[in-house]
């Protein structure tokens, strides 16, 4: 679920319109406020450059900043007690692990309660008994195992040059006013061609082997990288840069001494980003061309009517997609600690 | 005096501007903001320059600093022109603009010149922390201090680069009004301490008399009928240069500094009574629309 809404957002942050428009508000709103609302202001700004549906990250940031503004003694005035009294419950571990897994019981609960009465028949909607049977018959075959795993190692490997493809041109886009003159044109119009697209030429180009599928998933994993990282570093504020020039830095030290680091948040979200779209083409890549994974346990079992199989696939899918953007988001959480 | 760090102390400087003007492109044609600016700074002064918001303070002090140029004219240090980001100067700047991904200690460590060792680099920080008293908030984040501390954190920054001429943009601004007393006597303190030469920009009447030897008042000619017509403003020029009596710290209070006061709003188009000048007399816009 939570990929799904993460590809919703990541589609809509590619519109260069929305994400630039966005982060140019930024910087006046930066200068016009104090320090102290810094960190909120950059929230907003990110929220703003990555887009509209991706609720996940949004609100995990928020949240984060108002916990450490609290800390820091500027809670809400008036009419805070009753709020900050619920707020506590929600902040509580378990009760968050409890709300959230309350909708995923409740759809287990009428999924059972719907394929047993006979209201649907088995043929449409399988029992959960019937998906469960399935997974252990192809884990007992082996495949089970095989498919996760590489389908785990065509995202990872292909989010990981995608990403790092995206943080250095993003870098050189956003940086450099002639790399952005020479670039982002053309990055603008490759980023607009649909994802399936790429994949005829990608199997007359690479073959049917795991090129393909890698490089497509990197081309997924580089683009929200790169539109990201590009207008971060492009609208760091100009008065710390201005700073970090007065008090001597220049080239190299003042990209790692101001702008890196004012960047850190956007590309850490950025990156969960990414690893969304990853799983979003791994899926495309290996519904068309591919002899095992995921993607190809969705096609096989579509063509030989096996339900209970597609429905295993669609919750592998999203486990594995929800437990990869819960590891990126620890990482995030502890980036913008840090940086934010 | 241990909080005094005198052996890393550079010495004051003079700073001498000649014909400085400057004009910023806008769409219909080029607007002048300065316009024949001619200034000796002496090694050490304490030099003020007052003058209502807009009328090119601190982008004097800028060209000064070499965080901008002028479009005539000359601005040297000792002698020799300034440089971009001139590493002579160091700039105190109307916000604190302290990295807050840094705590207070790492964002005064910005200031020290490239090359300082690390040990002596974090000493010099250390006796800095302790010249604005923020030594205990060393570890904090700039989001976890009050503006005033953050602007303390400012000027440690800035004095870390043991600058021979120390640039201030208003950095009192923001601060409420019992912060600010308090920062003017420390800038006293630490100027006492390393007396460096001090541009400081203000529209403060009162805070350039605590802190100033001289005083220069900015401002556009008046028209012929003694307002500034706005319009085609030629650039703010020295309309009125006071020398400050008296040693400091003066007394606030001070019957001089009282009528000096009255003198220098006079000349910012301040009316004593509280009205501005001209308003009476004519109904064209005053010189200073307060």
């Amino acid at each position: 679920m939570t990929a799904d809404a993460s590809r919703g957002g990541a589609r809509t942050s590619t519109d260069p319109g929305a994400g630039r428009t966005g982060a140019e508000d930024g910087p006046a709103g930066v200068t016009s406020v104090d320090r102290q609302s810094n960190a909120p202001v950059a929230d907003g700004g990110l929220a703003v450059a990555v887009a509209g549906p991706l609720g996940v990250s949004g609100i995990d940031r928020r949240e984060a900043s108002g916990r450490r503004s609290g800390g820091a003694g500027s809670a809400g005035p008036a009419g805070a007690s009753a709020v900050s009294t619920r707020r506590r419950l929600a902040d509580r571990r378990w009760f968050r692990i409890a709300g959230g897994a309350l909708l995923p019981l409740g759809l287990l609960v009428a999924w059972q309660l719907a394929s047993t009465s006979g209201a649907v028949p088995v043929s449409m909607l399988p029992s959960p008994e019937m998906v469960w049977t399935a997974g252990v018959d192809l884990a007992e075959r082996g495949l089970l195992g095989l498919y996760v795993a590489i389908s785990t190692q065509r995202v990872f490997i292909g989010f990981a040059v995608g990403a790092a493809l995206g943080l250095v041109v993003g870098a050189v886009v956003g940086l450099s006013k002639l790399g952005d003159l020479l670039l982002s044109p053309t990055l603008g119009a490759i980023r607009a061609v649909p994802s399936l697209a790429w994949v005829p030429l990608l199997i007359l180009w690479l073959k049917i082997g795991e090129e393909s599928k890698v490089v497509l998933i990197a081309i997924g994993a580089f683009f929200p990288v790169y539109t990201v990282v590009a207008a971060a570093l492009r609208h760091v504020d100009r008065q710390l840069l201005e700073a970090g020039r007065a008090f001597g830095l220049r080239g190299v030290r003042l990209l790692s001494v101001v702008q890196l680091p004012a960047a850190v948040p956007s590309v850490v979200s950025a990156l969960r980003l990414a690893l969304a779209q990853s799983w979003l083409f791994l899926v495309a890549a290996e519904l068309i061309a591919s002899s095992m994974g995921l993607g190809f346990l969705l096609v096989d079992s579509g063509n030989n009517g096996r339900i209970d199989r597609i429905f295993l696939a669609i919750i592998l899918l999203a486990v594995l997609g929800k437990l990869s953007d819960a590891v990126v988001g620890l990482f995030e959480r502890w980036a913008v600690r840090k940086w934010a | 005096m241990p909080a005094t760090p005198t052996s890393t102390s550079a010495a004051a400087l003079p700073v001498e501007f000649r014909g400085v003007g400057r004009a910023f492109p806008t769409a219909s044609g080029d607007r002048p903001v300065l316009r024949g600016i001619d200034l000796v700074v002496e090694a050490g002064e304490i030099l003020a320059i007052l003058g209502p918001s807009g009328c090119g303070k601190s982008t004097l002090l800028r060209i000064a600093g070499g965080l901008d140029r002028p479009t005539s004219g000359w601005v040297t240090i000792a002698g020799s022109p300034v440089g971009d980001y001139d590493a002579r100067s160091a700039i105190g700047f109307q916000e604190p603009r302290l990295l807050p991904w840094r705590t207070v200690a790492q964002n005064v460590a910005l200031g020290l010149p490239r090359g300082t060792a690390r040990a002596a680099g974090r000493a010099h920080v250390a006796r800095l922390l302790e010249l604005v008293g923020l030594a205990e908030f060393a570890e904090h984040r700039p989001r976890e201090i009050s503006g005033g501390m953050a602007q303390r954190t400012s000027l440690a920054r800035a004095l870390a680069r043991s600058p021979h001429v120390l640039l201030l943009d208003e950095p009192f601004g923001a601060l409420d009004a019992l912060t600010r007393l308090r920062m003017q006597d420390l800038l006293l303190e630490i100027h006492a301490a390393e007396p460096t030469t001090v541009l400081l920009v203000t529209h403060d009447v009162d805070e350039a008399l605590q802190l100033a030897d001289r005083i220069v008042v900015l401002g556009t000619e008046p028209g012929p009928d003694g307002a500034a017509s706005t319009d085609a403003a030629p650039g703010a020029g020295i309309r009125q240069t006071v020398v400050v009596p008296g040693t400091r710290p003066r007394d606030r209070g001070s019957a001089e500094l009282a009528e000096l006061r009255g003198r220098l709003l006079d000349g910012l188009g301040i009316d004593r009574h509280g009205a501005a000048r001209g308003i009476q007399a004519t109904s064209t816009i005053p010189a200073f629309p307060y």
